[in-house]
């Protein structure tokens, strides 16, 4: 079974996805119900993914290669590291609450929804275990489409504006890309991207592919100043939309940062990383305050996804302040760690939350924390899930947001005071903003007769909220499994990152 | 030396035109003797004729080596096997689809059929055109045939006004065609595509230049490329449907096969020349057919203007220059056929007797009237808007690959630019479809079960195609290498 474990973890949702299509509309009680199944069994099979998989070694398993185009030398080939097995599994656990989650809510064309959402999980795990770059730009732009749909029908009132704005800005950004990867095919002769890794390219070329990686990666993370379709799609989007936007989708762009920009136009990125580096402040900062000033919970949300996100790039770039300052690569690492476990703990995090702000607008249909106020008081037990993600959205030491963000912190102050001066900064901010939408939703009296009349979440959001409250706390006391999983390939591309590519 | 001797084995290898004749002849009697008793019997003779023909083509056309015939006028090779088969294939199932449009407006004749089988002789000749003369030959029979049919619906003004245009357009472009043929016959002095080939090997000989100027010009305006498209829209949206279905897909196998026959075989020597001159029009196409599609209101006519931005993507693979731009161009030229089919297919489904469903607001809420139709109609507008999994992304990438082969920055960046505005417009109509509420009582979608069969299976085809093209891409690269 381990031959096809990755090829089984992308088509068994695909195919679970088809199926609930053909059972239709009126069988939707076996076509939820398969839904789960599918889901469930997905991330049952991460259990041997993770379970052998060698933390000792930088280079690829699981490995699958089959001829897909002779022709062009594209092969399907699949094969995970410790940078994209931790992303695959989040995948397989991230799509069970947002099945879960659309249980009893989704009364509009429930099977194509869940259909959308499997179809998604499988182009998704393809996204990172693709190692040919043509599959990989096959699974990523394939992706748009389900989310194309999923925004478009399911979403709120400017649901329309929001989805093509949504395609269009990544598309935008990966038809360059894709322009990019075939360049490197012309020279290279084949679409493997370890060959990719590998291919010397003078600066002027790195230089043109970086901005094409650029343009591609940081629509998807997203970074100022190209982030401005993710605040509408996210208000927009159903609530297990958001959850997989902000808990998968906007980890794609980091993972193409450190698989594709890093190793591949390394000389580029070191001429370049100021320019990182400054954008991802401005992310943290200026999208921290734009963040506190948010009426609607969801774009707050959203708006928080973009200043943690902010941290991912700030975390991979800083490996070049690093080697500069301290003029060793040993330790330079410490960022694209952290820039991991932010990827990982923003996924369950902002997930969270995002179900969070799904279970009061189930009941209050409202979006507004206007609306809202004394919360806790007709629902406790919620109240103290919310204060928790609140929490650990804020970096609070315990949970999973404190370890990638103090990893990322700790190496800019290797790099530099004042990068960490100024991304220290987010702490404050996350904590304002985090802490003040608790506050006026959550606590105080009771604002009006719709808050009075609210129930409790049952036991099917208690669930999900559960499981994603006890991975929160896990990741964020023990992370020592998940650094151990990442640190060989971490260091390996390091060395990459760290390393010329330009031909004598 | 063609061969004096020409026995009946080597003829062999043109029975799809020699049978192809033969069938028009018996349809044109069986249409006399029996049409008029029973409407739609010659539509399904027709339909039988071109399956034999298919097949025929697969026993008889399947040449391993080039053959010449008929004193080097006519040329049988595996490129000319593809492009036929495509051709019946396209061409019976374009009919299939618009057997139910032409009942619901009393025009279901047996000469819509004749001028059909006959525009697809035009197509054959053109296909294996190895002279000036063959080539002329097959543009003017493909055309005659097609202004006919665009004005087959007598009733109809618009019909007849499109027509009008296309004859007069047409027309002038066979001029142009004719002139700078006539111009590199007096400087060759040989008719033969092979013989000029080997004549014509200096680029920037100023008499072959001007030449080329008019048999590039007049391509384009076959091709419909810009500044040299405006009959399309007007016809695309003046004919009756069935016939925009059938102008739109058959025909642009064959003008795809007179740009490669002409240029990249005849004046393959110029292809310094001729590259600058396609370069800055696909560079127009591209960009005039995707920006005016998006203020297009009516499908029929955004369709129109999505084929020129389609043909600039088409002539980007002439202007690499290179066999393996040829083997993309090819790839799109045969994925557009594909999916103008399904995209035409789908209109001519939607309409009913009295009700052209040409309008883009005709297909609000598309899925809840025809979930099938709707389903196919967004696999199509996705395929061509080149999104993975479907087949218009491959497409695309094999043109993208083609122009960096051959060093072109520039219009990659502008290819690729004019993709994303293309998504947009194609994006609008599966939002109509999907996200939008029908606005009013329309009526229901046409066609019987093996119709809807046919349209599913061709969208089926864009996503299989789309998942496995390694079978196919090989296969356009062999016929051209």
């Amino acid at each position: 079974m381990h031959d096809h474990l990755l090829s089984l973890l992308i088509w068994l949702p695909i195919a679970a996805g088809i199926a609930v299509l053909l059972l239709g509309e009126r069988n939707i009680v076996a076509g939820r119900w398969l839904a789960l199944a599918a889901s469930l069994v997905a991330l049952a099979l991460c259990v041997p993914l993770m379970r052998d998989f060698d933390t000792h070694t930088a280079a690829m398993q699981f490995i699958e290669k089959a001829a897909w185009i002779p022709r062009f030398q594209a092969y399907y080939a699949l094969g995970v590291d410790g940078i994209s097995m931790p992303l695959v599994v989040l995948t397989a656990l991230m799509t069970i609450p947002v099945v879960i989650a659309g249980w009893q809510v989704i009364d509009k064309r429930p099977a194509q929804y869940y259909a959308a959402f499997l179809i998604m999980e499988g182009l998704m795990i393809g996204v990172f275990s693709a190692t040919d770059a043509l599959l990989f730009y096959f699974f990523w732009e394939a992706m748009l489409i389900p989310m194309f749909l999923i925004i478009g029908i399911w979403g709120g009132p400017r649901r329309v504006y929001a989805t093509i704005k949504f395609f269009l800005y990544t598309f935008l950004g990966s038809v360059f890309m894709l322009a990019a990867l075939i360049y490197m095919y012309v020279k290279a002769g084949n679409y493997s991207i370890a060959s990719f890794q590998s291919l010397p390219l003078t600066l002027t070329e790195q230089r043109w592919i970086f901005a094409a990686f650029l343009l591609a990666f940081a629509v998807k993370v997203p970074m100022w100043p190209v982030h401005t379709w993710l605040p509408d799609a996210h208000v927009e989007a159903p609530t297990g939309g958001s959850v997989i936007l902000a808990a998968i989708m906007l980890k794609m762009g980091g993972y193409g940062f450190l698989r594709f920009s890093l190793p591949i136009v390394p000389d580029a990125c070191r001429e370049l990383d100021g320019l990182m580096i400054t954008l991802s402040l401005i992310a943290v900062i200026y999208i921290g305050f734009v963040a506190l000033v948010q009426q609607d919970m969801k774009k707050l949300i959203a708006y928080s996804s973009i200043a943690h996100m902010g941290f991912v790039t700030l975390g991979a770039f800083l490996v070049y302040a690093i080697v500069r300052t301290t003029g060793i690569t040993t330790g330079a690492g410490m960022g694209m760690d952290g820039a991991m476990v932010q990827m990982v703990s923003h996924g369950l995090i902002s997930g969270a939350l995002f179900l969070c702000v799904g279970v009061l607008y189930d009941r209050m249909h409202s979006r507004q924390i206007a609306d809202y106020g004394g919360v806790v008081n007709t629902m406790p037990v919620f109240a103290g899930f919310m204060v928790l993600f609140a929490l650990a959205n804020t970096g609070l030491p315990g949970t999973s947001g404190f370890v990638g963000e103090f990893l990322v912190i700790l190496a800019s102050f290797k790099a530099s005071f004042w990068y960490a001066a100024l991304a220290a900064v987010t702490l404050i901010l996350g904590a304002g903003y985090t802490l003040w939408l608790v506050k006026r939703v959550v606590f105080g009296p009771i604002a009006n007769e719709h808050v009075a009349e609210l129930h409790d979440i049952n036991g099917r959001e208690f669930l999900i909220l559960g499981v994603l409250a006890l991975a929160v706390l896990l990741l964020g006391v023990w992370p020592e499994p998940l650094l151990k999983v990442m640190e060989p390939s971490i260091q390996h591309l390091v060395s990459q990152a760290a390393a010329t590519k330009i031909p004598v | 030396m063609p061969d004096p001797m020409m026995n009946l084995h080597s003829i062999a290898a043109a029975i799809p035109e020699i049978y192809l004749t033969a069938a028009i002849c018996v349809v044109l009697l069986f249409e006399a003797f029996v049409g008029a008793r029973r409407p739609g019997a010659t539509g399904t003779l027709t339909l039988f004729a071109l399956v034999i023909g298919a097949a025929l083509t697969v026993v008889f056309a399947d040449v391993a080596q080039p053959t010449v015939l008929f004193d080097g006028a006519y040329i049988a090779d595996p490129l000319a096997y593809l492009l036929k088969l495509s051709g019946f294939l396209s061409v019976a199932v374009a009919l299939l689809y618009s057997r139910s449009y032409l009942h619901n407006r009393d025009i279901l004749k047996g000469e819509y059929y004749v001028l059909a089988l006959s525009a697809l002789l035009g197509i054959f000749v053109l296909i294996s055109a190895n002279s000036l003369l063959t080539v002329y030959l097959g543009v003017e029979l493909l055309a005659l045939s097609v202004y006919a049919m665009v004005a087959f619906d007598r009733e109809s003004g618009v019909a007849a006004e499109a027509a009008m245009k296309y004859f007069v357009l047409g027309a002038i472009a066979s001029g142009m065609l004719l002139y700078g043929m006539s111009i590199i016959y007096g400087l060759t002095g040989t008719l033969d595509l092979d013989g000029i080939a080997v004549a014509l090997v200096a680029p920037h000989d100023l008499g072959v230049i001007l030449g080329l100027t008019f048999i590039v010009v007049a391509v384009a305006f076959k091709l419909g490329a810009v500044p040299f498209h405006m009959w399309l829209p007007d016809v695309y949206e003046g004919a009756p449907t069935s016939v925009t279905l059938f102008i739109g897909t058959a025909p642009k196998i064959a003008y795809f096969a007179l740009a490669l026959r002409l240029l990249a075989h005849g004046l393959a020597g110029t292809s310094i020349d001729w590259t600058a001159m396609l370069t800055p029009l696909a560079v127009l196409t591209l960009v005039v057919g995707n920006a005016v599609a998006i203020a297009q209101s009516n499908l029929k006519r955004m369709l129109a203007y999505s084929t020129i931005a389609n043909v600039g993507f088409i002539l980007l693979g002439f202007v690499a220059g290179t066999p393996d731009g040829y083997a993309a161009a090819l790839f799109y030229t045969l994925m557009y056929v594909l999916v103008a089919l399904g995209s035409f297919g789908v209109i001519v489904l939607a309409s009913r007797k009295g009700f052209e469903a040409d309008r883009l607001e005709d297909y609000k809420g598309l899925y809840r009237r025809d979930p099938l139709l709707a389903l196919a109609m967004a696999m199509l507008m996705f395929s061509t808007a080149g999104v993975p999994p479907f087949v218009g992304f491959w497409a695309k990438l094999r043109i993208f690959q083609a122009l960096w082969e051959t060093h072109h920055l520039w219009l990659v960046v502008i290819a690729a630019a004019m993709s994303v505005v293309g998504a947009f417009y194609y994006l609008r109509v599966v939002k109509l479809m999907y996200f939008d509420e029908p606005s009013e009582t329309l009526p229901a979608t046409e066609g019987t079960f093996g119709v809807r069969l046919a349209l599913g299976l061709n969208a089926a085809a864009v996503l299989v195609l789309g998942i496995l093209p390694a079978p196919l891409l090989a296969l356009c690269s062999r016929v051209i290498h």
